[in-house]
């Protein structure tokens, strides 16, 4: 396996007023599975809709309605565990988390608390050449998302919307192994790179497809090492959870900031109170969410409306078999079979459409150079006007066939980039080969052609032949009024060689 | 032909397909008895309109020859069963001035095989209870009385105003739901027939639930035969309860050969209870003999588990309910208590709650909370799940070993009169299930067939067991045993 020759990164430490402190962090990630319906009933789960238009009688809890699996978002959950490279349970059961609140309508969440349809998995998060965490993934559950409530409409009453009630979510729960703010972000980028890749969640953080509980704790260095050859939590400090983060920025801030606020408290010679907290963007820094009093039990039971959910290994091996090239893959495949840098590798495979376009653009050809012209040319002019790939004016086959003509030397770089530029602005969908023609692009090797413009600029120029020959730097100066006399045909190479020649230099 | 509700669903096919007499008439005939049967407290939703659109297009698939055999037969609908526009209220105050929106896949099935829906019948709120005392509409009265006692009984419960509907003619059958006794229990104090089928043999959507791996619905007839026929009706795999099974549904009726010969009857000994009314002793000696008499072999059997049943139904059941009663939050349908200025969403919850649920729909949900909070789980919920497990085991064992019907007393005595258990540690009512919880949790089918009368001239009746999935041939066993008990009687009309 190519992942054996990554080292671990070094864990974050922070040093204290005292001592040095270490971070030690563990995530569940909710991410909203990529289906047109909801887990228990057929209501649409389109983003956006009309206020409560989105809701079956299930949804709203009507008496007598009773929840039917979704068989699409079982094999979502099933084909996320194969892309963590985790087990898949071939029987799990539904829980039921009971607690009121006006968005849960049934006065209860269905979940997946005893027996989770994903066991342990794991994902390999780079933080740079050949470093990398490799963080345990406990468990993935599904469960289903609850309504939104509104309290900002009118100063008198709340709102409910139960268009997101009922919609499925994974719970992606992963063992305390990410050592640093850097790496808690990084673990959520590649979880949500992979998560793209399988299609099993848009991933859209924004939205709130994609959110992270962050459980952080510190303890003093050497801890974590003890944790780890015994799994005895004990050895690790008091965590506190940090609740429904959705980006990145914030996740790292929030981390830092709860780790420093523990380190305080430890420092004063206080305790830390195992508890959920809230980030708060504005202030940048978290703050208790409830207190125990208020402390939910939920009295999780096995759920009787339903039976356990039980698939076939044959089922999921169907599914294993139709599974999409993983981002590790496909970039260990990049750097070995096109030769491109580790950075223009993960930069390339970052998403899937990108790196199937930079795919198509390389196979048969000067990988280096594809991947200069994909992430420069084509990613840097998409960046700037804000387009996706899939909204790219030049297509892979285009492009390509841009890079075959420098290949056989018809045209120069300096060409190539102009008819990429025509391609992209006035030629959409054109063979380049065509229009390269159509507009004379063709760069001169013939040396007989290149040679009679060469001696007419010396002979036109006898002061510039004396300076140059004094000084042969100055023998560019003749190489550009060559291209500039054949107007820019000439292969520069070519013209190079002939000015020295003629020059006697 | 007069009388007509005092049909029987099979005469009154019988009678409609000969051209005898029409859906019309039959509903015409019920309507009536209805009218003049307040004094039960029965029907509390009254759907006459309903019923005689429906009368009128039976009697046209009637004339067309298309006629199921329950095309034409009024009927009476638990209060359980959401129907479309017709309030549903599971006769509790919390859902008040509901009328869903569906129509329950059982009450879909019944029409579409052509019944007739007269109105909603009683019952205890939520199904907690087993004397329809509970109801927010007020106790259902039993159509029997003690000879020369003008005191009111019981129908029993939680279907008890099925039973009494059915036993007062008010309708030719009724649906009912049985989570720990409660299509069985009443029937057996009125006289009539209830069948609580197989876990999973009759959907459950629709159907307001109480407590999901327990609620079973089933037919409350004044026959045997009338329940296999309606049964078949109400029967069936239902793609929206998961919890439904997809198995093909028998002709029930056609299992009613009345030839028992060779079968073996299971006699179990823990079902003789300490301070059983001698009565109700000799019953179960003569409903024995009368299956001996028809040729079946009777063996006693043991189900060691027995004695654990009722504590355990007792935490699976409420542990259940608190569950799905929680959404019953007068957030979005139903009661919703008028608010004080200031209060916030815990008010609203507390007040709606305390105002919507009765005393023993409190109770319940507390004692089901209680049972599946954090540090009481493990001893409570997880205990009686074992338990249960264990009394299924019971069951299956004696299958096993060649049993193919149980026979049992149906309740541990036979209707009491209403308000005489209202001091009562309610332990005192739930002993009413002792004999029909260990069916629930098994999930097994359970048949209550009226025997005979006690000194008193009530109904008393037997229970027969059957394998799951077997309920046709359960019905035959009912139907040797109904046919030897001959059980004809009716209660004197004082109403």
């Amino acid at each position: 396996m190519l992942d054996l020759t990554f080292t671990p990164p070094a864990p974050k430490v922070i040093q204290g007023a005292r001592e040095d402190w270490e971070l030690v962090i563990g995530m569940e990630i909710h991410a909203q599975i990529a289906s047109n319906a909801k887990l228990f009933s057929g209501a649409s789960t389109a983003f956006g809709s009309e206020p409560n238009s989105n809701v079956s009688f299930v949804d709203a809890a009507m008496p007598g309605m009773l929840p039917v699996i979704n068989e699409f978002c079982v094999e979502q959950a099933v084909r996320t565990g194969l892309g963590v490279k985790a087990q898949i349970n071939l029987v799990s059961a539904f829980d039921r988390k009971n607690y009121f609140y006006p968005d849960l309508p049934q006065g209860y969440q269905i979940s997946q608390l005893y027996h989770p349809i994903v066991g342990e998995g794991e994902v390999l998060v780079e933080m740079g050449p050949g470093v990398a965490r490799r963080v345990r993934i406990e468990r993935i559950h599904m469960e289903q998302d609850a309504g939104k409530s509104i309290h900002d409409m009118d100063p008198n009453l709340s709102f409910v919307d139960f268009n997101r009630t009922g919609v499925a979510l994974m719970e992606i729960v992963s063992r305390p192994d990410i050592r640093g703010p850097e790496e808690a972000a990084a673990y959520v980028a590649k979880l949500r790179q992979i998560l793209r890749y399988l299609g099993t969640c848009d991933g859209n953080m924004q939205n709130g497809n994609l959110r992270a509980d962050v459980n952080v704790s510190v303890c003093r260095p050497g801890q974590y090492e003890k944790y780890q050859a015994t799994q005895d939590f004990s050895h690790l400090g008091t965590r506190c959870e940090i609740k429904n983060m959705n980006s990145m920025r914030f996740i790292q801030a929030a981390i830092d900031y709860e780790a420093r606020r523990q380190i305080a408290i430890l420092e004063d010679g206080g305790k830390v109170v195992q508890e959920t907290r809230l980030y708060d963007p504005d202030k940048g820094e978290t703050r208790s969410m409830r207190s125990k009093e208020e402390a939910h039990d939920y009295r999780y039971f096995p759920c009787p409306d339903l039976m356990p959910l039980e698939i076939e290994q044959a089922w999921v091996d169907d599914i294993a078999a139709r599974m999409p090239e993983l981002p590790d893959a496909k970039k260990a495949r990049f750097l070995e079979d096109y030769g491109v840098t580790d950075y223009d590798a993960s930069v390339l495979t970052a998403e899937a459409e990108n790196a199937a376009f930079f795919d198509a653009v390389a196979k048969g050809r000067d990988g280096k150079q594809a991947a200069n012209w994909v992430i420069n040319e084509l990613f840097g002019r998409l960046n700037k006007e804000g387009r996706s790939i899939a909204e790219s004016p030049v297509s892979a086959a285009q492009l390509g066939g841009v890079l075959d003509l420098i290949a056989s030397g018809e045209i120069s770089g300096k060409m190539a980039k102009d008819l990429f530029e025509i391609l992209w602005t006035e030629a959409p969908g054109a063979d380049p080969k065509e229009v390269a023609a159509a507009r004379g692009m063709k760069q001169v090797t013939d040396t007989g052609a290149i040679e009679k413009a060469v001696d007419e600029i010396i002979t036109a120029n006898p002061e510039q032949v004396a300076k140059a020959k004094a000084n042969p730097k100055l023998a560019g100066w003749f190489t550009g009024q060559v291209i500039k006399a054949t107007g820019g045909k000439a292969n520069p190479a070519a013209v190079n060689a002939l000015v020295a020649q003629k020059l006697g230099l | 032909m007069t009388d007509l509700n005092r049909l029987s669903i099979s005469e009154a096919r019988d009678a409609l397909r000969k051209g005898e007499t029409t859906a019309k008439a039959l509903t015409e005939a019920c309507l009536t008895a209805i009218e003049g049967a307040g004094a039960l407290n029965a029907f509390v939703h009254h759907t006459p309109e309903i019923a005689r659109a429906q009368a009128a297009a039976a009697d046209q698939r009637i004339a067309q020859g298309d006629a199921p055999a329950m095309c034409g037969i009024p009927l009476g609908i638990k209060d359980l069963f959401c129907t479309k526009g017709v309030p549903s209220q599971a006769a509790s105050r919390i859902l008040e001035g509901f009328r869903p929106e569906y129509e329950s896949t059982v009450t879909t099935q019944l029409f579409e095989a052509g019944a007739v829906m007269l109105g909603k019948l009683s019952m205890d709120e939520f199904a907690m209870g087993s004397s329809n005392e509970t109801a927010c509409y007020g106790p259902v009265i039993s159509p029997w009385r003690r000879q020369g006692d003008s005191a009111a009984l019981t129908p029993g419960g939680s279907s008890g105003g099925s039973a009494a509907a059915v036993a007062a003619d008010l309708c030719l059958g009724a649906t009912g739901t049985d989570t720990g006794g409660s299509i069985r229990q009443p029937a057996a104090f009125t006289g009539i027939v209830g069948i609580k089928p197989t876990y999973g043999r009759v959907s459950r959507w629709g159907v307001i639930a109480f407590a999901s791996s327990l609620d079973q619905a089933g037919p409350m007839t004044k026959t045997v035969r009338d329940a296999a026929i309606m049964l078949g009706a109400m029967s069936g795999h239902d793609p929206k309860d998961s919890t439904s099974a997809d198995l093909p549904v028998p002709d029930f009726e056609a299992a009613l050969t009345g030839d028992i010969r060779g079968k073996v009857i299971g006699i179990p000994r823990e079902y003789r209870m300490e301070g059983m009314p001698a009565e109700i002793e000799a019953l179960w000696t003569r409903g024995t003999e009368m299956l001996k008499d028809a040729g079946a072999q009777i063996r006693d059997i043991s189900l060691p588990h027995t004695k654990y049943a009722l504590p355990a139904y007792y935490v699976v059941a409420p542990a259940e309910a608190s569950s799905n009663l929680a959404r019953y939050d007068g957030v979005r349908y139903g009661h919703r208590a008028s608010l004080a200025q200031g209060d916030g969403i815990t008010q609203m919850y507390e007040k709606t709650r305390a105002e919507g649920f009765g005393k023993e729909v409190q109770r319940r949900i507390m004692i089901g909370t209680y049972v599946l909070s954090a540090g009481f789980y493990d001893a409570y919920y997880n205990r009686a799940r074992k338990v249960r497990a264990l009394i299924k085991r019971d069951f299956e064992t004696v299958f096993a070993e060649g049993v193919d019907a149980i026979l049992t007393p149906a309740t541990p005595s036979s209707a009491f009169g209403i308000g005489e258990m209202a001091s009562a540690d309610p332990v005192e009512m739930y002993l009413n299930d002792v004999f029909t919880v260990t069916v629930n949790l098994a999930g097994l089918p359970g048949i209550a067939v009226p025997v005979g009368l006690d000194a008193k001239g009530l109904p008393m009746g037997l229970q027969l067991i059957g394998r799951p999935w077997e309920e046709g041939a359960l019905l035959n066993h009912a139907y040797v045993l109904q046919r030897a008990a001959g059980f004809v009687s009716k209660p004197q009309k004082w109403w």
